[in-house]
């Protein structure tokens, strides 16, 4: 089924803010193997002048994948959400999250495309801090495998 | 970080992925789609076993960059597509990430590093690039 092509441009307001926890940032961390003290060690963080651990660069799809999934799962969309798989995946940075940060998601249909039957749906999600302080921007790409008999 | 020059390869680094490995990335992350954990729907959704998250391996492969730099704020941007899923077998081994990156331009005090993250010698990351502030 070919996505709604309506809804580019279209806009998500962003849920109840995201608290950055530090034992999370820890827990993040861990499971990615990391070894920057700053990341895991909160005197190790405050003496390279930041006020707690530092997420991994990558920890900010926690937020972006709550985000994406509320646009997946608009009925009027047409997305067959067990058939999306994650297909490219940027994030600009303004600063590191940071333990203590009350963030802020908004996410943004940036493109709709269909490609060898297969549907590609591009976010943008613009992390903030709740007094207005951009942190990350993330795109994402969707890709919604197509059936075989759509393919053909 | 100053004088850095194209060509410069950083110090690469070893992954191991397990099935602890991915679920305890599932918790840290809240990703808990089964065919990161569950053999009998990867089975029915045509993976050959389980496979590990895209965004673990993107997680992974960043790191030989901020272990360089040493300053999480150097980092400007990271993307990468996934091009090849990484294949985490229940055989008491795992599979092993491998993750290396070289500096492809200098420009404005910003490096740009292209990774390589293969597994069992497949490349399953594409277009992995870094850029950094340096000096």
């Amino acid at each position: 089924m070919a996505l709604n092509p309506d809804f580019v441009g279209r806009s998500y307001p962003p849920g109840a803010p995201y608290l950055v926890g530090r034992e999370k940032v820890r827990e993040f961390s861990e499971a990615l193997g990391v070894t920057e003290s700053v990341s895991l060690d909160v005197d190790a963080a405050q003496s390279r002048g930041y006020t707690d651990v530092v997420a991994p660069p990558t920890f900010a799809v926690r937020l972006v994948m709550a985000a994406a999934e509320s646009v997946a799962l608009d009925p009027d969309l047409g997305l067959d959400y067990s058939r999306v798989v994650h297909g490219d995946q940027r994030f600009e940075y303004s600063r590191p999250i940071v333990a203590g940060d009350e963030l802020l998601s908004h996410v943004t249909i940036d493109g709709i495309r269909s490609v060898a039957g297969n549907d590609m749906i591009t976010t943008r999600t613009d992390i903030s801090t709740t007094d207005g302080e951009h942190v990350v921007t993330s795109y994402t790409v969707l890709v919604a495998r197509g059936t075989d008999s759509e393919t053909a | 970080m100053t004088g850095v020059d194209v060509g410069y390869e950083i110090p690469s680094r070893d992954f191991r992925i397990t099935r602890e490995t991915l679920i305890r990335y599932a918790g840290a992350s809240g990703d808990f789609n089964v065919i990161h954990w569950n053999e009998r729907i990867a089975h029915e959704v045509g993976l050959s076993d389980v496979i590990a998250h895209g965004m673990l391996t993107m997680g992974m492969a960043i790191q030989v960059v901020t272990d360089w730099c040493e300053d999480p704020s150097a980092l400007v941007d990271y993307g990468c597509r996934f091009t090849r899923p990484v294949v985490v077998p229940d055989d008491g081994v795992g599979a092993t990430l491998h993750v290396s990156g070289t500096v492809t331009a200098v420009e404005d005090n910003i490096a740009t590093v292209s990774l390589k993250a293969m597994c069992a010698d497949v490349s399953v990351l594409g277009k992995a690039i870094a850029r950094v502030r340096v000096g």
